[in-house]
């Protein structure tokens, strides 16, 4: 039997810092509004210039060497991101030509919020059933970019970043379970409503029902949560660290809530970076795992929620 | 069994973190007792897992006060 493990881990926040309070010149808000409803202080935002694939870059070269290979070990790229340098080629292609890899498959994956969950299912079972051995996986986003600056519900919200993990294949887990869950009932509740496909180009931003996000994202996280547990014969006790998606405080309050998990159990970046998207989980991981938190051979229960409704988690010992 | 109005009243208190004497009938979450959008959501949340019963969001928003929040448990519990 095959498993997936975590070789190593590496992420990228862009140099540039906006706090609240240079939010408040921007549109009508304050620190404090944001602040009590989200836990955000400040998000690191792109330069001029700088891309979605820059930072994916970078958080890669980091996590190929925490994983102590090098690049052409790598033999399957997947990013997940909604914000792509280009409609064509993906992200994963540039990337791969960054990396100077040449010929394994490379792809990315929109799950938009929940897109490393994604990516990291179909990476462990690209393992498991032999396809590959070794394999990138990224969650890079520059949101910034498809924001409405003139809506302060959700400008305010975001920030970029990458994170990136490099998964291998191993004789025991690693990967535990990973659970993945979409319903396009809910489609209108967060969206970017326009694209070049449905020919409105022009309405390429982030738009949110925030109340009615926010109490689907506590429930469906609580669903999921358990859903693992269970699949797994494990209690809530048996969890050392939970990683969640990174949009809210407040839903991840609520989530720990339900785990009866003290917040010292929990990675918490959303005060620094802002919901990264994709990249949130693995920025988060690779923060804990950087400053000694998270130690090997711990239970780790990552968890997202995103557009679409998408949803997910993955269950690792790591 | 401790009545509709107690339960909705320890729930008001526990998540608005407020004290009981504050949560008066006609107390209104926002007004009177500093909820903010997503304290409400959370005390709509809280509700429907007291009272094992969902809200539809329509309701919810209607929901301002606390005898609003016992006049709908009263309505729609079986």
């Amino acid at each position: 039997m095959k498993f997936s493990r975590i070789l190593g881990t590496g992420s990228y926040l862009p140099a540039r810092v906006v706090t609240n309070a240079d939010l408040e010149s921007i549109v009508d808000t304050t620190d404090d509004w944001i602040r009590e409803r989200t836990g955000i202080e400040r998000r690191h935002l792109v330069s001029e210039g700088e891309s979605c694939c820059d930072l994916a870059e970078v958080a890669s070269w980091r996590a190929l060497e925490a994983a102590g290979l090098v690049a052409s070990d790598i033999d399957l790229i997947l990013v997940a991101t909604t914000t792509p340098d280009q409609f064509f080629p993906s992200t994963a292609c540039l990337l791969q030509q960054r990396l100077d890899i040449h010929g394994c498959p490379a792809f990315d994956l929109q799950a938009v919020c929940a897109g490393f969950v994604y990516a990291m299912d179909v990476a462990d079972k690209y393992i498991r059933i032999g396809a590959a051995e070794k394999v990138l996986v990224v969650g890079s986003e520059t949101f910034s970019r498809v924001l409405d600056w003139n809506d302060r519900t959700t400008c305010v919200l975001f920030g970029d970043g990458a994170g990136a993990v490099v998964l291998g294949a191993a004789d025991e887990p690693g990967i535990i379970s990973s659970h993945i869950h979409a319903d396009g009932a809910y489609k209108d509740l967060l969206q970017i409503p326009g694209g070049h496909g449905n020919g409105r180009p022009d309405e390429a931003f982030v738009e949110m029902r925030g109340n009615e996000v926010f109490r689907f994202a506590v429930t469906t996280l609580g669903r999921i949560v358990d859903e693992t547990l269970e699949a797994n014969g494990l209690t809530r006790a048996d969890i050392d660290w939970l990683i969640p998606h990174q949009a809210n405080i407040r839903i991840i309050q609520a989530t720990a809530r339900k785990l009866d998990l003290p917040m010292e159990r929990v990675i918490v970046t959303v005060k620094d970076h802002g919901n990264t998207s994709s990249a949130s989980i693995p920025l988060a991981l690779d923060q804990a795992v950087r400053d000694g938190r998270i130690q090997r051979g711990e239970t780790l229960l990552m968890e997202a929620f995103g557009g679409g409704f998408t949803w997910g988690s993955v269950l690792v010992k790591y | 069994m401790s009545s509709v109005v107690d339960r909705v009243r320890k729930i008001v208190v526990e998540q608005l973190g407020v004290k009981e004497e504050e949560v008066t009938l006609e107390a209104s979450f926002v007004d009177d007792l500093g909820a903010d959008s997503l304290d409400t959501v959370e005390l709509v949340m809280a509700l429907e897992e007291e009272f094992e019963t969902e809200i539809p969001d329509e309701d919810a928003e209607k929901i301002t006060t606390v005898q609003q929040a016992i006049d709908y448990i009263n309505a729609h519990q079986a």
